[in-house]
C-alpha cells in the first residue's frame, strides 16, 4: 500500500465564478497547492472528486474540467447540503482539500472514439459533459460529428454561457441551447430537451450519446431517441447517490451489487436496466 | 401456553377473522409467533385466513401502536403530496391492545397521529409481559430451548437442564410497577379483566434519587456504556414519530454520530426529555435494546416528576391535553426561582 | 502447520505471556474485555456460541479516526490533513469462534486496500476456540463455514481429552508461541480432530453450496420477490442486526471540530436508516422500509457473493438473537431459494 486514499490534497480556490441567475451554482477553479499532487493528477471526462471543507466535511462532486485544462481544475457546485453551503460562502484563496479523482468517467478513448457523439444535458447536469466536450473539442480528428441539446429553465440558469458563444459555429459541432419557456431577450430555441432532441433527431448510426440530467428529462428523452433506433447500449448515463467514501466501501451508493462511486458513476443505460431503480 | 393465553388467542383469532371476512377492517395487527422460544414478532393479518397465525402470550413485549399510523396511512388510497384526502371513510384497523398499548393510542390520538374512527381496538389487560433477559439470567447461561408458560410459572428447558421459575420473578420491571394493565379504550374486551393495586409505583426511581449526585452520574454512564447508538429504543417507541430525529438532524447537528461518552448520553438524556408526559411506561424500549440498558429508568424519572408536578399521567383521556402542551395558572415554577447569590 | 497438545497449564502459561507482553483480549459476559494477567481465569471456560458483541470492533474501530486537522483560520497547516501517527497496539483476541473468525477473513476482501484496516489486521493475532458445542441460532454449517473452521485464525485451539489440541495456522501463530510450548499432538490426536471435524460436516452439503445457489439466481427476481413486504412489516428499521453483525462493514465518514482541533473520523454506519441514502435534494433512493430491509438481505446474499465469492454472512445468530421483532435470516435463506 502506497497511498492513503481518505487524505485529501491539499489545494487553494484560486477562482470562484457564479454560474446563474440565482447565484445557487458556481464554478471553483481549484490549484494543487503540493507541486508533486499537481503533477500526478490524471483523470477522465466524467469522474468526479470528493471535495473537503475543514469541518464540515466531503462532497462528491463531478469535475467540470478536462483533462487537457491544464493547471487547475474545475469544479461546478450547486448549493444544496452542509457541505456545498460552506463551499459557496468561502473565498478565493482559501484552502480545501480534494480527493480523487474517482470513479470511472466516459470512455473517450475506449467505446466513443471514432464515433459521432451526441451530449444531452439539463439544468445544472451539463458539468462533466463540459469536461468532456472540451477534451473531445481537443482532440476533434478522433470523434465524428459532435451534437450538443442543452436545457434550462430559463437563459439565467445556463451554465457556461461565454463558452457556449465561443464553441458557436465551429466545425463540425451542432449547438442546440434551448430554455424552457420564451424569456424577454432570448432569440434561441425554446421547449424541453426531450422536445428538442425529437426535432434535432440525430442519427444513431456509429454513434453514443451521453445523457445527464434530472430523471424525468432522461425518462422523455429516450423515447424520441428510440423510435429513431438507438440502442441502450449506445447510450451513457451518469448516475447520482449519495457517497462517502468514493471507494466502493463504505455502502451509501449501492445500487443493487454496483456502486455507483466505483463501478460508475457513468453506466450504458443497457447496465442501468439491469439494476433495481435506486439511485 | 398457560389456559389464559389459550383463550385470549382463541379469542383473538375469531374476532380478527370475522372483522376481517365482513369485511370491516382492511388488516389486524397483532404478535405470531418468532422462530425462539420467547419471541413473538408483530404481525399484520390481512386476509381471514391469516387470523389463525396471531396469538397471545406473555412475550408479547412490543407496544403495537408504534406500528399504526404507518399502517394506517399504507391503506389510503395512493394520492400525491398535493393531493385532496379521499372523500368518505378510510379503511379500518383492527389491534390487540393492552392497557399501555391502548394508553398510546389515546396519545397518539391526542396528537393527532391516528384516527379512532379508523381503529377497531380488542382490549385485552395485560397480567405483566416476561422479560426473556431475565429468564436468561435464570438460565445462568445455559441457553433455553423451550419455555413453557403456566398459570404461573414458566417451565425453561434445555440441553441437559430443566427449571421451573415464578413468573412474577421474570416480569417486566415496568409491568411490576403497571397501575393501569387493563385497556383505557377499548371496542371489544377480551380475556378477564384484573385489577392491581401498586403502591410502589415509582419505586425504582426513588432509589436512584436518593444515590448522592456523582454515584447517580456513575449510575447513568455505566448504565449506557454498551449502548451502540441502533436507535431500537427510539424506534420501538410509538412517542417517537418525527420525521427527522434530532440525532439524524445534519443542520444544524445537535450530537455526534459514534459512541463517545458524551454523544451517547446527550442522545439518551434528550430521548428521556422528549417523552416527558408523554411516555406510557410500555417498556418497548428496554425489550427492544439488544443491549440490556435500562433506559425505561430515564423516561420513568421524568413521568415521576410530570405526575408528581402536574398530576399527570399520559393516555388517560383522550380529551385531555398533554402536560407540556398546556399551561394552568397554578402549574408549579420552583424551577423558575433562582436564589440569589450572596 | 504445526499441531500441539496444550493441557490447562500449559494454555495459561500462553495467556499470562500474551496479558503481559501485548493486549490480550477475550471474550467476558456478552462483550469483548482487555484480560489482565489475574483474569485469565474468565476466558479459559467460554459459554457456547459467539459473544453479542462482534470482532469487528477490532478492526472497524469505533470511530476510527482517519485523520487530524487544525481548524484554526490563518495556522500555516490549517486543513493540512495529518494521518494519525500512533499505529495501534499489538494485541491477541482469543476465544474467537470460528465464525467470528471469518468475518474477519471475509471483511478483508472490501477492506483490502484500506490502510486503517490493515494496520490493525497487522498489529492482531487471533486465537481460536472451535464449538464442541453449538447454540440453535448457529448455523455456521449452511453458509460456508464450521465449527471447527481455520479461516481467519492464527491458532484454533480444540478442546479435547481434557486439554487442548493447538493447530497453528500461520506464522503469526508461530510467533506467539514460546519455544517448548505443549507437546507434539500424537497420532490419537490427529485422530481426534478428523474424527471431530467429520462429524459436525456429516449430513451437510457441500460448504459452498449456498453460495453457488445465490449466485445462480436471478438478481431482480430475488429483489422483486414477494416475501419483502411481509418480511419488513414488523421491522423496526434499527440498527440492532447491522450493528451486532460481525460482517456488516459500511460506514459514515464525518468531521468534528472541538477548540478548533479537528478530526475526521468514520463510525458505523446502517443501510436500515433513511439517512444512509438520502440525498441533499430530499430524493431518497431507498426511502420505503421494504427497501431498506430488501438492501441489507440482498447485500449479503446476493450482492456480496456476485462480487466476493461469498455470503456475507457467517452463520453466528446474533441478528437472530436480538433483533426486537425476531426477524431471522434462515427463515429469510429459505425463503429465497424457493423463489422461481
Amino acid at each position: 500500500m502506497t497511498k492513503n486514499p481518505y487524505l485529501p490534497y491539499p489545494a487553494r480556490i484560486d477562482d470562484v465564478a457564479v454560474e446563474t441567475e440565482d447565484g445557487n451554482i458556481k464554478t471553483f477553479r481549484i490549484v494543487f497547492e503540493n507541486e508533486r499532487d499537481r503533477a500526478t493528477w490524471r483523470h477522465t471526462p466524467g469522474q468526479f472528486a470528493m471535495l473537503s471543507i475543514a469541518g464540515k466535511g466531503e462532497i462528491p462532486i463531478g469535475i467540470a474540467s478536462s483533462p487537457t485544462e491544464e493547471g487547475f481544475v474545475l469544479f461546478t457546485v450547486n448549493r444544496a447540503g452542509v457541505v456545498t453551503t460552506a463551499l459557496h460562502q468561502i473565498e478565493k484563496g482559501t484552502r480545501i482539500g480534494i480527493r480523487g479523482p474517482l470513479g470511472n468517467g466516459f470512455p473517450v478513448d475506449g467505446a466513443m472514439r471514432g464515433k459521432n457523439i451526441l451530449i444531452i444535458a439539463g439544468g445544472f447536469a451539463f458539468t462533466t459533459l463540459r469536461a468532456t466536450l472540451i477534451y473531445l473539442l481537443a482532440h476533434r480528428a478522433n470523434y465524428g460529428k459532435i451534437t450538443v441539446v442543452y436545457g434550462a429553465r430559463t437563459p439565467g440558469m445556463l451554465l457556461y454561457k461565454d463558452e457556449f458563444k465561443a464553441w458557436q459555429g465551429l466545425d463540425g459541432l451542432d449547438l442546440n441551447v434551448t430554455i424552457d419557456r420564451e424569456a424577454p431577450g432570448w432569440s434561441g430555441l425554446v421547449g424541453f430537451v426531450p422536445t428538442i432532441t425529437e426535432r434535432v433527431a440525430p442519427s444513431p448510426e456509429n454513434a453514443a450519446a451521453l445523457i445527464c440530467g434530472p430523471p424525468i428529462m432522461i425518462k422523455f428523452t429516450m423515447p424520441p431517441l428510440e423510435k429513431i433506433g438507438w440502442q441502450d447500449d449506445q447510450v451513457y448515463l451518469s448516475l447520482e447517490n449519495r457517497m462517502k467514501c468514493g471507494l466502493g466501501v463504505c455502502g451509501h451508493c449501492n445500487v443493487g451489487p454496483v456502486y455507483v462511486c466505483k463501478n460508475g458513476p457513468v453506466f450504458t443505460r443497457e447496465q442501468v436496466k439491469k439494476l433495481p431503480i435506486e439511485f | 401456553m398457560s389456559d389464559t393465553n389459550a383463550k385470549i388467542t382463541e379469542e383473538i383469532r375469531a374476532k380478527a377473522r370475522e372483522l376481517l371476512s365482513s369485511g370491516e377492517i382492511a388488516a389486524f395487527l397483532g404478535f405470531t409467533s418468532g422462530s425462539l422460544p420467547m419471541t413473538t414478532r408483530p404481525f399484520v393479518a390481512k386476509r381471514p385466513g391469516d387470523a389463525d397465525k396471531l396469538i397471545w402470550n406473555s412475550f408479547c413485549v412490543m407496544n403495537l401502536a408504534n406500528y399504526l399510523p404507518a399502517l394506517l396511512e399504507s391503506l389510503e388510497p395512493p394520492r400525491g403530496p398535493k393531493d385532496p384526502p379521499p372523500a368518505g371513510p378510510l379503511p379500518k384497523v383492527g389491534v390487540v391492545a393492552t392497557g399501555c398499548c391502548s394508553r398510546n393510542i389515546v396519545v397518539q390520538m391526542q396528537e393527532r397521529q391516528v384516527d379512532r374512527s379508523r381503529l377497531v381496538i380488542l382490549g385485552v389487560s395485560s397480567r405483566g409481559m416476561v422479560d426473556r433477559k431475565k429468564v436468561m439470567a435464570a438460565a445462568e447461561g445455559r441457553e433455553p430451548l423451550k419455555v413453557e408458560e403456566g398459570g404461573h410459572t414458566l417451565k425453561v428447558s434445555g440441553r441437559d437442564y430443566e427449571l421451573e421459575i415464578d413468573r412474577w420473578s421474570a416480569v417486566r420491571d415496568n409491568c411490576l410497577t403497571c397501575a393501569h394493565n387493563n385497556p383505557v379504550i377499548s371496542d371489544y374486551l377480551i380475556g378477564p379483566v384484573s385489577n392491581r393495586d401498586v403502591k410502589d409505583r415509582f419505586a425504582q426511581i426513588e432509589a436512584i434519587e436518593a444515590m448522592p449526585a456523582n454515584a447517580r452520574w456513575k449510575w447513568f454512564t455505566d448504565e449506557i456504556a454498551s449502548c451502540i447508538r441502533c436507535y431500537a429504543c427510539r424506534n420501538a417507541c410509538p412517542l417517537c414519530y418525527c420525521p427527522t430525529c434530532f440525532v439524524d438532524d445534519s443542520r444544524p447537528q445537535w450530537v455526534g454520530k459514534s459512541t463517545e461518552p458524551a454523544d451517547t448520553a446527550l442522545f439518551h438524556i434528550l430521548r428521556a426529555f422528549h417523552c416527558a408526559g408523554r411516555c406510557t411506561d410500555c417498556g418497548a424500549c428496554e425489550s427492544a435494546c439488544p443491549m440490556g440498558i435500562k433506559m425505561r429508568l430515564f423516561t420513568r424519572k421524568l413521568s415521576k416528576d410530570a405526575f408528581n408536578l402536574f398530576g399527570a399521567e399520559a393516555g388517560l383521556d383522550p380529551q385531555a391535553q398533554p402536560p407540556l402542551a398546556t399551561y394552568r395558572p397554578d402549574d408549579p415554577e420552583e424551577f423558575l426561582i433562582v436564589e440569589e447569590k450572596k | 502447520m504445526n499441531i500441539l497438545r496444550l493441557d490447562i497449564n500449559g494454555l495459561l502459561d500462553c495467556l499470562s505471556s500474551w496479558a503481559g507482553g501485548q493486549e490480550l483480549y477475550g471474550p467476558v459476559k456478552d462483550g469483548w474485555r482487555r484480560i489482565s494477567r489475574d483474569g485469565l481465569e474468565a476466558v479459559v471456560s467460554i459459554p457456547p456460541g459467539a459473544p453479542k458483541a462482534p470482532i469487528k470492533t477490532f478492526f472497524l474501530a469505533q470511530p476510527e479516526t482517519l485523520f487530524t486537522f487544525s481548524a484554526r483560520h490563518g495556522d500555516d497547516d490549517a486543513w493540512i490533513p495529518t494521518p494519525p501517527k500512533e499505529a495501534p497496539n499489538r494485541r491477541v483476541l482469543f476465544g474467537v469462534r470460528p465464525c467470528d473468525a471469518r468475518s474477519i477473513a471475509l471483511n478483508s476482501m472490501p477492506y483490502r486496500d484500506d490502510p486503517y484496516y490493515q494496520a490493525r489486521m497487522d498489529k492482531t493475532a487471533v486465537v481460536g476456540l472451535s464449538c464442541n458445542e453449538t447454540c440453535s441460532t448457529c448455523f455456521c454449517k449452511s453458509v460456508g463455514g464450521s465449527p471447527y473452521g481455520t479461516e481467519g485464525l492464527d491458532i484454533l485451539l480444540t478442546k479435547a481429552d481434557g486439554g487442548f489440541i493447538a493447530e497453528v495456522l500461520t506464522s503469526k501463530g508461530e510467533g506467539l508461541l514460546e519455544k517448548g510450548t505443549g507437546t507434539p499432538a500424537g497420532d490419537g490426536d490427529m485422530a481426534r480432530l478428523k474424527a471431530l471435524r467429520d462429524a459436525a460436516q456429516a449430513g451437510t452439503s457441500d460448504t459452498q453450496a449456498l453460495s453457488a445457489s445465490f449466485k445462480a439466481k436471478n438478481l431482480m427476481q430475488l429483489y422483486n420477490a414477494r416475501l419483502w413486504q411481509g418480511l419488513s412489516e414488523p421491522c423496526l428499521n434499527c440498527g440492532a442486526c447491522t450493528f451486532l453483525c460481525p460482517t456488516c462493514y459500511c460506514f459514515d465518514i464525518q468531521d468534528e471540530v472541538v477548540r478548533q482541533a479537528g478530526r475526521r473520523i468514520r463510525y458505523w454506519d446502517s443501510c436500515m436508516f433513511p439517512l444512509f441514502t438520502l440525498h441533499a435534494s430530499g430524493h431518497n433512493p431507498r426511502g420505503e422500509k421494504i427497501k431498506r430491509v430488501r438492501n441489507r438481505f440482498m447485500h449479503k446474499l446476493k450482492y456480496f457473493t456476485e462480487r466476493f465469492g461469498a455470503l456475507s454472512c457467517v452463520g453466528c445468530g446474533r441478528c437472530i438473537r436480538e433483533c426486537p421483532v425476531n426477524i431471522d435470516i434462515r427463515e429469510v435463506i429459505r425463503d429465497l431459494l424457493s423463489v422461481e
